[in-house]
């Protein structure tokens, strides 16, 4: 397993590397807004890689209340920890971006607060954890909370249909009206867009959950051990 | 087919990798009152807490009058009745309010009456129309009795019910035990009062930190503290 | 072999009504905290005469959460403290019930507070808000608030920080919720269309419930 591991990471790390070079080489710099246009394949790709991975706490914790098998616990928590991560460099490039085209680096729009609030319900996640002894009842409502939580990434998908007052702009499908830099999604763009998307929302949730998930059983393990060393 | 009323199977339960439970293993036949005894946490509420179906074993069997738990739960609850330490009552309904909801969550027929009967038995007839939260404790562990004996089950469990209880409160609690526990229910008590229990329960369990560490017949005369003392000490240096 | 599904979610709002009808503890606790938190919110963010009618809908709805919470957090507590929890849940009864019997208490509670907070509105700030479609609103909203509030409530009752984690598990969840009804507010308001947004809320709730439904006994359990 940990051969495969390191393997995997190695792939991650390289298709990685082949990603920044498709956004910072490869692709074609921006007509109208520039080369910070180059921070939207890392922007989006991330998001849906948070999605994936609070995917992956959803049914961790679905699998976790049937079965009650630790080891889908351990992928509850490692797709909120890697999710949250992605979910916040969703958001810093998104201000990243958003301080030369919005001329701010934040605004009250539909879409970016609500990827806040759903970065927020996973620190909640995080705190309710945190607030139960009892190592049964916590992976109990965690899986709960982390199959209710999920409400909020549909919501941040969904807001701009909900919402349409947006200034934000969609990639797929027509942009608002009022979407303030968008730009045209000509071939060279897809071309360098999806390997990123793919990259992002697979290998690199995956690959961070797994070392997550990994160190969680060594955690485990090692408290199994300490208690095996009170109880004998 | 075995006829014990309460079988346990190889119960183990663990909160984390805390394991309170290990690999117990109990029958009770009807009619049996237990006494439960051990110190602090060596599992004897958990084990009550099992037997109600409140909480899940980590693994194991529990049977009682031939249903499992925790598939056959509404059966096994339905034969049950539990008294804890806690009063388990509404403070802002009355007596007689108290016991009617909960008559009413047992699908019990000719509630009105049951309820009166019961009031009467254990002295609170003329409490019936007052709010709870104006009981004393033994009025309301009496009333808790009440609860537990509504739906008339072939199980009862009490989890601690001396706690606070004053001289008089208890004698009336011993009455009210003996009285439940006639003709062929089945009892399971915790407790912390040795020699108390000695006089009271046919059978004597100690449990220590999850396991059985004593399980005889018990007659007033058995010296239940020295065997206290010498089972948790032995459990403990083992 | 269970008592009625009907008959236990019903004794369980009963008792809950009858509890309230003798201490008026909730309610009235709720119903000073929306008036007070309306009062606050229009004197801090001057709200008096031109008030922008989405800052009003949505003070109206944030404080509706918020005393939503209050009443779950009481509500549930409660039945943890004197254990009457585990009496409801040794009895046969199946789990969903005690989940709605629960929620119905929470929401009629919330419902009355929100209906009484209407005319206080009206004249506070002069739109007519004593409508039969913001009732309707009303009734949608909160719906949406105590059937995701009481499954999380179970939770937060039993955690360390008690009371504190419920606003923080509650408000993200919560959020599509508040969103919609905001703008029905605004629509009933401005006199607008708002079936599309009622039918969002309608897909919210029933979203809502039925996690609420399926996850209640995993919430209960020891």
């Amino acid at each position: 397993m940990t051969k495969s591991l390191h393997i995997l990471t190695g792939i991650t790390i390289i298709s990685v590397l082949f990603g920044l070079y498709l956004a910072f080489g490869y692709a074609r710099t921006d007509l109208e807004q520039g080369d910070i246009q180059r921070i939207f394949y890392i922007h989006m790709p991330s998001f849906f890689g948070a999605f994936t991975a609070f995917t992956g706490t959803v049914i961790g914790g679905v699998m976790y209340l049937r079965t009650r098998h630790v080891k889908w616990d351990s992928l509850a928590v490692a797709g909120v920890e890697v999710g949250l991560m992605l979910a916040l460099l969703n958001l810093a490039t998104g201000a990243i971006w958003a301080r030369p085209i919005w001329n701010t680096w934040w605004t009250w729009d539909p879409r970016l607060t609500s990827a806040a609030v759903m970065a927020l319900t996973y620190l909640a996640y995080l705190m309710l954890r945190n607030g139960i002894e009892n190592a049964d009842k916590r992976r109990l409502f965690a899986s709960v909370y982390g199959i209710v939580a999920i409400t909020t990434v549909i919501l941040t998908l969904m807001i701009i249909r909900i919402v349409p007052d947006t200034i934000h702009p969609a990639v797929i499908g027509p942009s608002p009206q009022n979407a303030e830099g968008v730009f045209e999604a000509t071939p060279r763009v897809a071309a360098a867009l999806l390997p990123n998307l793919l990259i992002w929302s697979t290998l690199v949730p995956i690959t961070l959950m797994w070392w997550r998930i990994r160190l969680e059983n060594k955690s485990e393990h090692v408290q199994k051990l300490r208690m095996e060393l009170i109880n004998s | 087919m075995s006829h014990s009323l309460i079988e346990i199977i190889d119960l183990v339960k663990t909160f984390g990798f805390l394991p309170v439970l290990k690999k117990l293993n109990l029958t009770v036949e009807r009619g049996e009152f237990i006494a439960l005894m051990g110190p602090n946490g060596s599992g004897k509420s958990t084990l009550l807490r099992q037997i109600a179906g409140l909480s899940r074993p980590t693994s194991g069997i529990i049977r009682v009058g031939g249903w499992t738990l925790p598939d056959e739960a509404a059966a096994v609850r339905a034969q049950i009745g539990m008294v804890s330490h806690k009063p388990l009552l509404y403070g802002n309904l009355t007596a007689q309010e108290n016991l009617l909801f909960f008559a009413k969550l047992y699908h019990l027929k000719n509630a009105d009456e049951r309820v009166e009967n019961l009031l009467d038995r254990v002295g609170l007839k003329k409490r019936a129309y007052d709010l709870t939260r104006t009981f004393s404790r033994g009025m309301l562990q009496r009333l808790s009795i009440a609860r537990a004996l509504l739906h008339d089950p072939d199980v009862l469990l009490f989890d601690e019910p001396y706690t606070g209880l004053d001289q008089s409160a208890s004698e009336t609690l011993d009455h009210l035990l003996h009285e439940a526990h006639d003709g062929n229910r089945t009892i399971i008590m915790t407790t912390h009062h040795l020699t108390h229990a000695a006089g009271l329960a046919s059978r004597g369990i100690i449990l220590s930190r999850g396991v059985i560490g004593y399980d005889e017949k018990l007659s007033p005369d058995t010296n239940l503290p020295k065997i206290y003392t010498e089972v948790t000490n032995m459990v403990t240096a083992r | 072999m269970n008592t009625p599904f009907i008959q236990v979610v019903f004794s369980i709002l009963r008792k809950d009504l009858r509890t309230e009808l003798r201490s008026r503890e909730l309610v009235s606790s709720m119903a000073l905290f929306t008036f007070l938190s309306i009062l606050v919110f229009s004197f801090a963010l001057e709200l008096d005469r031109e008030a922008k009618q989405e800052a009003v809908s949505g003070v109206l709805w944030v404080t509706l959460v918020f005393a939503s919470i209050l009443g779950l957090n009481r509500s549930l507590a409660s039945e943890r403290e004197e254990g009457n929890m585990d009496a409801m849940l040794i009895a046969p009864v199946n789990r969903i019930a005690i989940y709605m019997g629960k929620m119905l208490g929470n929401f009629i509670f919330t419902v009355i507070v929100g209906v009484v907070l209407l005319p206080v509105m009206t004249v506070l700030f002069n739109f007519s808000m004593v409508r039969p479609t913001m009732i309707l609103i009303l009734i949608l909203g909160i719906l949406g608030l105590s059937s995701i509030g009481t499954l999380l409530a179970t939770m937060t009752v039993q955690t360390r920080s008690r009371e504190t984690l419920l606003p923080i598990a509650m408000l993200p969840v919560v959020l599509p919720v508040i969103l919609t009804v905001v703008r029905a507010t605004n629509a009933i308001l401005n006199n607008q269309d708002m079936m599309q947004t009622l039918l969002t809320i309608g897909l919210v709730d029933v979203l809502y419930i039925t996690l609420g439904s399926f996850l209640f006994e995993y919430v209960t359990e020891d």
